[in-house]
């Protein structure tokens, strides 16, 4: 009876699963930019940034077409809207990686070594942006919230980098521009835990129709 | 926001079919309620109730309440036309009169024994402003109102009814048979009027439910389904039939 606009919708996860991988392929690279400093890798996680710009146009436009051929109501209204604010942070996890990844070309092939947090941060936060976009096309809520109190660990991995870099700086002054450095990063990736935070919210409100802030 | 009406366990069947199954309901003055369902789900049905329109129907039978002002209205002491005139109805189909646009207004002030031509005049011009057609007819009163539009038609069908003073409109799909400018304007009319009147209206096109409804009630099979704010019914239905039938999975 309505088999087009299911279609739609299927065609719809189906982009947000994708822009979901680009956006963990952009973390993945960044963090393995750090840890092997292969400048070359940053690089493409710019042009990774840019198509995950590209590919939130693709799912605006969409989501604006149905909104004007469906006049959806009820939960698909909340599925597109939900899609519509996810779209957002998941271009700024694009753009959050992009910067981690010029960061690195500054570092002169230094691998932070010295702050595996970091990377444990990347790891987390992959896993983050996966669950969030899984439970979305699941409309999985369990999972959603599981995403939610993830961003906990992220938080406790960005509080051990801190640490660890305030005694480099103690110790090392002469390392004082490069533990800001690795602070920045750092800081990326707590943000990226944010925004994958955001989008378990917005699954959440597109499953039960309550969203937290609300 | 007081209650003007309330039904309580409202059953009604036609012969041996029990088209209202339990209904019980409280419309709140001064706003527009929507009923919402599919074809044959009683929502028609128990909006003539409201004005015991289902009289005119000989295998009716009713049982429950109908309270408006806290009196059942299928009290025997109730004067039905006394009744209808507090709570008007406006039909899918515009149904004017064979007569004159002036005489079509007139025509329920005069049944209710107003004969004053001053008086009558200021009742036909006030009704038609209040429905939002007198700029266009203000000209040509005396002509017949068979030769305006569907839409104007429908706006003199409102001023018609709004003429004996009512503190109900029942509107039974007030604008399934009109174009959508015509549409738009019966829609800002109901919004304008529920400064003054109570709206109840049924309607198959839902966007017209959100667009112009404070509440909805969602009928289905006979039943009250789901009821409450337009905006929350829509878009947080707390029913599964309720949102497979909003969202289209069937009806």
């Amino acid at each position: 009876m309505r088999s087009r606009f299911d279609e739609q919708l299927n065609t719809l996860n189906t982009e947000m699963i994708e822009m979901g991988a680009m956006c963990e392929e952009a973390i993945a690279l960044a963090s393995k930019a750090l840890t092997t400093g292969d400048v070359s890798l940053a690089e493409s996680v710019s042009e990774l940034s840019a198509d995950i710009d590209q590919k939130e146009r693709d799912i605006e436009s969409r989501c604006m077409k149905l909104l004007l051929q469906q006049q959806p109501v009820a939960r698909d209204l909340r599925q597109i809207s939900a899609a519509l604010k996810m779209i957002t942070d998941m271009e700024r996890i694009g753009d959050q990686a992009e910067d981690i990844a010029e960061i690195i070309t500054y570092l002169e092939g230094r691998t932070a070594e010295e702050t595996v947090h970091i990377r444990d941060m990347a790891a987390e936060t992959i896993s983050m942006v996966t669950d969030s976009v899984d439970a979305y096309v699941k409309n999985d809520i369990v999972l959603a919230k599981a995403v939610i109190a993830h961003d906990d660990k992220v938080d406790e991995y960005f509080d051990k980098v801190k640490c660890r870099l305030i005694k480099m700086i103690a110790e090392t002054p002469e390392n004082g521009e490069y533990a800001l450095d690795l602070l920045m990063i750092a800081k990326y990736f707590e943000r990226i835990g944010d925004h994958a935070t955001n989008i378990a919210e917005w699954v959440i409100f597109s499953v039960t129709g309550e969203h937290k802030n609300s | 926001m007081s209650d003007i009406m309330t039904a309580k366990n409202l059953n009604l069947w036609y012969g041996e079919t029990h088209a209202l199954k339990n209904v019980n309901i409280t419309i709140p003055e001064k706003s527009i309620t929507a009923f919402i369902g599919p074809s044959g789900c009683g929502k028609s049905t128990f909006l003539k109730t409201l004005n015991r329109m289902n009289d005119l129907i000989p295998s009716v039978k009713i049982t429950g309440e109908v309270c408006y002002n806290g009196q059942n209205i299928y009290d025997n002491s109730v004067d039905v036309n006394e009744l209808r005139r507090e709570i008007g109805m406006v039909f899918q189909k515009p149904n004017p009169f064979p007569m004159s646009i002036y005489d079509n207004i007139a025509y329920g002030p005069r049944t209710h024994g107003i004969k004053s031509k001053v008086k009558l005049d200021e009742i036909v011009e006030q009704s038609l402003r209040d429905a939002a057609i007198w700029d266009e007819v203000k000209d040509r009163l005396k002509k017949n109102a068979l030769g305006m539009s569907g839409g104007q038609q429908q706006r003199l069908c409102i001023a018609r009814a709004l003429a004996v003073k009512p503190k109900i409109l029942l509107m039974d799909e007030p604008t399934s048979a009109l174009d959508p400018i015509s549409t738009s304007r019966i829609e800002e009319l109901a919004i304008e009027l529920k400064k003054c009147y109570t709206i109840v209206i049924v309607t198959h096109n839902m966007q017209q439910a959100v667009r112009i409804s404070d509440n909805t009630a969602f009928f289905l099979l006979g039943e009250l389904i789901e009821y409450g704010e337009t905006e929350k019914l829509f878009s947080q239905p707390t029913d599964k039939r309720t949102e497979d039938y909003i969202t289209g999975r069937f009806g």
